[in-house]
């Protein structure tokens, strides 16, 4: 295919060749952000959490009796205990994903300095169980350390910790954690074990560092302890949770009891992120519609003014595929030249978003893949306006416009 | 003559019904699309008090030790008050009023049988809040600086709560359970929510939290009522104490009319902390007290989600890939009537005259294009107030903006006809003629 007449026809229609340089590169700047942020999203709901998410079922006391708590929590464990289908059930102060952050400072010195904002889980006896917290090195806690931990003003009054993977990597790197002190100001516990990495309370409010950063204390019953776990098969929790908070409420007649399954408290922290997943989704759609209407309706112009130049071509022997190819070669030559102009801008823009809002560099085969895309769309817009060209005939040229 | 080119440009768009289908399609996505999102940021950065917040100052102090590091991820401890320092700025009294407060969820026992105790979220303040605020109020009133020392156990609720506790009778004289207290009813304030609730502490929702009850900051302390927002300590040993001088949890206001008040409650506040520092509490210089106003002070906590400006610019960047479209397409469709243009200019016509006309004929997509843009941007507004954010169900359209929307229709498909318009008032008419 030559390209030099495409090149020269396209110079004598500057305007209109720069309208589609110009909305190719718009849409192509404009969608490698979006699909970015989309990705991103994507990703923040897919955090990984090691606790059993699918047979965890969550009830909420809010407002019982605390100097009861001693004789109330182990009568409700009890009870919960008889629901057909409970594997495991405990009491604990929050859960992963409740938004009720429990943050404090940990160090692996005394008195040391921290940018991370860990989240504090207080369990009840048998809590590492109810949750489904992997272990990976160590061992949970033994029915002693439950006995002796208490809670004051959120601080454990025990001598035992369990620190989650991201931690214990990142205070004693290249070490194991096992049997290290971990301090806050100069109160230290030991660590006896290792977990997979568990969610924060609250992990958009305690940033990067603090997404994993979770410890985990034994505690007697206690009044701060709001929340019961219960762990079955997922294809029971349903019914689990529904019993379980009518028991409770029957139980805590003077309270608020709310009952949910872990796997909607999850829906629940990032169903603003996915209501903004799917709304950038359909900017994104429509604007490939509009660029994509914008190419049809220039392209059929042109095909338009140019019926005699098509007829004169045919009649001196260019074949339908080649009219066709014209066009398409002409509509490629154009995308190439946006696609390389919206890269370009949609690197800086990616630049400048990076200076004011929370979003990392755009890793570079976003380009390629947008420009495939953008390349595409304008070939299939340009297939009608082609396929109209090439079913001219030839006697136009004899014909006067 | 406009109505004859309205007419001319009615006949020249119905001959295309696709073409101009397409263009006010395309107007009418950018329009929606970027007005959705200039009403939600024109609804969340609106004056919560108009009138008012002229008035409405905010002071502040750094308290903090000099080795205390400020944190990304944390909240900033300057941006409340501790106990000594409001107490301190209240009894200065240096305002027309003012009044410190603090945000507090409480548990409510309805002490009825049909009812369940129910969490209800409200303010501990001191006597001057509703005069500075302009509280309105349907029955009874607010209590005294007398009540505030003696720290009186008394309540004022909103109407909602109010009715919902007490049906349509009188609710003043009443007693209510709040938490493990009996408070007396004095007062019953009719529905008064600013959005956003901008005396609140920062870690709130402030869109569409609501305060429900109002009661004496003193009550609160002197019986440890939950305090809830964020408390920020800076000192080993009594932090959780709400009078510790090394916790800051409150927030003030305070009313300052003239700009020569204004001027001296800064030098006050500035004279205040080298005090402090002469007394060995305060560490760093005096002049990092602040006196915010109330639209300076929602600037300062930047209340707009990042998701919102960002969304809003993806919105504009989608208008921009709209408008270049109809510049387009206009192009196409302007050139395409060379010939009509060419007779025109033979027979006497101005290329203003041409000009004017093909402007009227994106001035008229733009009117289409609008009116599709606003239904639009009502589907967009919506689907917003079905979204989770705390913002969502203010998103809603006022006359101005629905105004605006038309106008900015109209003005981006004017000036997206000006170049089309201009080449195609530049087409040599002869050249066209001999080719007809």
């Amino acid at each position: 295919m030559e390209i030099r007449p495409i090149l020269t026809s396209l110079r004598k229609h500057r305007i209109p060749a720069a309208l589609i340089v110009l909305e190719i590169a718009l849409a192509c700047a404009v969608l490698c952000n979006a699909v970015f942020m989309i990705g991103q999203r994507v990703a923040d709901i897919h955090w990984p959490n090691a606790i059993d998410e699918q047979g965890i079922s969550v009830v909420t006391v809010n407002g019982a009796d605390p100097k009861l708590a001693v004789s109330d929590i182990p009568r409700n464990l009890v009870a919960l205990r008889g629901i057909a289908g409970a594997t495991a059930v405990a009491a604990a102060t929050s859960m992963p994903l409740d938004h009720n952050g429990a943050l404090s400072d940990f160090t692996a010195t005394p008195n040391g300095k921290t940018t991370v904002n860990t989240s504090i889980y207080f369990l009840g006896s048998g809590g590492e169980q109810a949750l489904g917290l992997h272990l990976l090195e160590g061992r949970f806690f033994n029915a002693e350390e439950y006995a002796d931990s208490g809670s004051k003003d959120f601080n454990s009054t025990g001598h035992v910790v369990l620190i989650t993977q991201s931690d214990a990597q990142r205070l004693w790197p290249g070490q194991s954690a096992l049997g290290k002190t971990l301090y806050t100001n100069d109160t230290g516990w030991t660590v006896i074990g290792v977990v997979a990495d568990v969610l924060a309370q609250d992990p958009r409010f305690s940033g990067p560092g603090g997404r994993y950063s979770s410890v985990f204390f034994p505690l007697h019953p206690d009044g701060v302890m709001g929340d019961y776990v219960l762990r079955s098969a997922p294809q029971d929790r349903a019914r689990v949770v529904r019993e379980a908070a009518q028991l409770l409420g029957k139980l805590e007649s003077g309270a608020v009891v709310d009952g949910t399954t872990y796997a909607d408290m999850r829906t629940d922290y990032f169903a603003d992120t996915s209501s903004m997943v799917w709304m950038l989704v359909l900017v994104c759609v429509v604007m490939l519609a509009v660029t994509a209407f914008g190419i049809v309706g220039l392209t059929s112009f042109w095909v338009g003014q140019r019926r005699q130049q098509i007829g004169i071509r045919r009649a001196v022997g260019a074949s339908r595929g080649h009219i066709m190819q014209y066009f398409q070669t002409e509509n490629f030559l154009l995308s190439a030249a946006g696609v390389v102009l919206g890269t370009a801008l949609a690197d800086g823009i990616n630049l400048y978003l990076m200076r004011y809002y929370e979003i990392t560099r755009m890793p570079w085969y976003y380009l390629p893949v947008s420009a495939v895309a953008l390349w595409a769309i304008g070939q299939l817009a340009v297939l009608g306006p082609a396929l109209r060209a090439a079913a001219v005939p030839p006697v136009v040229a004899t014909r006067s416009a | 003559m406009l109505g004859y080119y309205l007419n001319l440009a009615l006949r020249s768009l119905k001959r295309t019904p696709i073409l101009t289908g397409l263009m006010v399609l395309a107007t009418g996505l950018g329009i929606g699309a970027s007005m959705t999102m200039l009403t939600v940021l024109h609804v969340m950065t609106d004056d919560p008090l108009p009138g008012r917040s002229a008035q409405l100052y905010t002071p502040h102090l750094d308290p903090l030790p000099l080795e205390y590091k400020l944190r990304d991820d944390s909240p900033n401890p300057t941006d409340d008050l501790t106990w000594p320092d409001a107490m301190a700025l209240l009894k200065a009294h240096r305002g027309v009023r003012q009044a410190a407060m603090a945000g507090g969820s409480l548990l409510l026992w309805p002490g009825r049988s049909d009812l369940r105790p129910f969490y209800v979220n409200g303010r501990y303040a001191t006597a001057d809040f509703f005069a500075l605020f302009g509280v309105p109020f349907e029955r009874g009133g607010g209590w005294s600086a007398a009540d505030d020392a003696a720290a009186a156990q008394v309540v004022v609720l909103t109407e909602t709560l109010a009715r919902k506790l007490f049906g349509t009778g009188n609710a003043v004289g009443q007693t209510v359970r709040l938490g493990e207290h009996d408070f007396r009813v004095i007062g019953v304030a009719a529905h008064w929510v600013p959005k956003p609730l901008f005396y609140a502490d920062q870690t709130g929702t402030q869109y569409s939290d609501a305060d429900l009850f109002f009661l004496p900051l003193s009550a609160a302390v002197s019986q440890k009522l939950q305090v809830s927002g964020n408390r920020s300590g800076w000192a080993k040993g009594d932090e959780t104490a709400l009078t510790s001088a090394n916790m800051s949890w409150l927030q003030f206001w305070a009313q300052l009319d003239t700009p020569a008040q204004i001027a001296a409650y800064r030098q006050y506040l500035v004279d205040y902390s080298a005090q402090q520092k002469a007394l060995g509490r305060f560490q760093r210089p005096p002049t990092n007290a602040k006196l915010y106003s109330l639209m300076g002070w929602l600037a300062h906590e930047n209340l707009v989600p990042n998701d919102v400006r960002l969304q809003l610019w993806l919105a504009l960047g989608f208008l921009f890939v709209c408008m270049v479209n109809i510049v387009a397409l206009l192009l196409a469709k302007f050139l395409r009537r060379s010939g009509e243009i060419s007779v025109r200019r033979a027979l006497g016509a101005r290329r203003r005259d041409i000009f004017v006309q093909l402007g009227i004929e994106s001035a008229l997509i733009g009117v289409a294009g609008g009116a599709l843009g606003v239904a639009i941007a009502q589907l967009g507004l919506w689907s917003i107030r079905q979204r989770p954010d705390d913002y969502a169900r203010l998103a809603q359209m006022d006359a101005s903006m629905l105004l605006g929307t038309l106008m900015f229709a109209v003005v981006a498909s004017v000036l997206a006809g000006l170049l089309p318009a201009w080449r195609a008032c530049r087409v040599p008419p002869a050249l066209q003629l001999k080719a007809m």
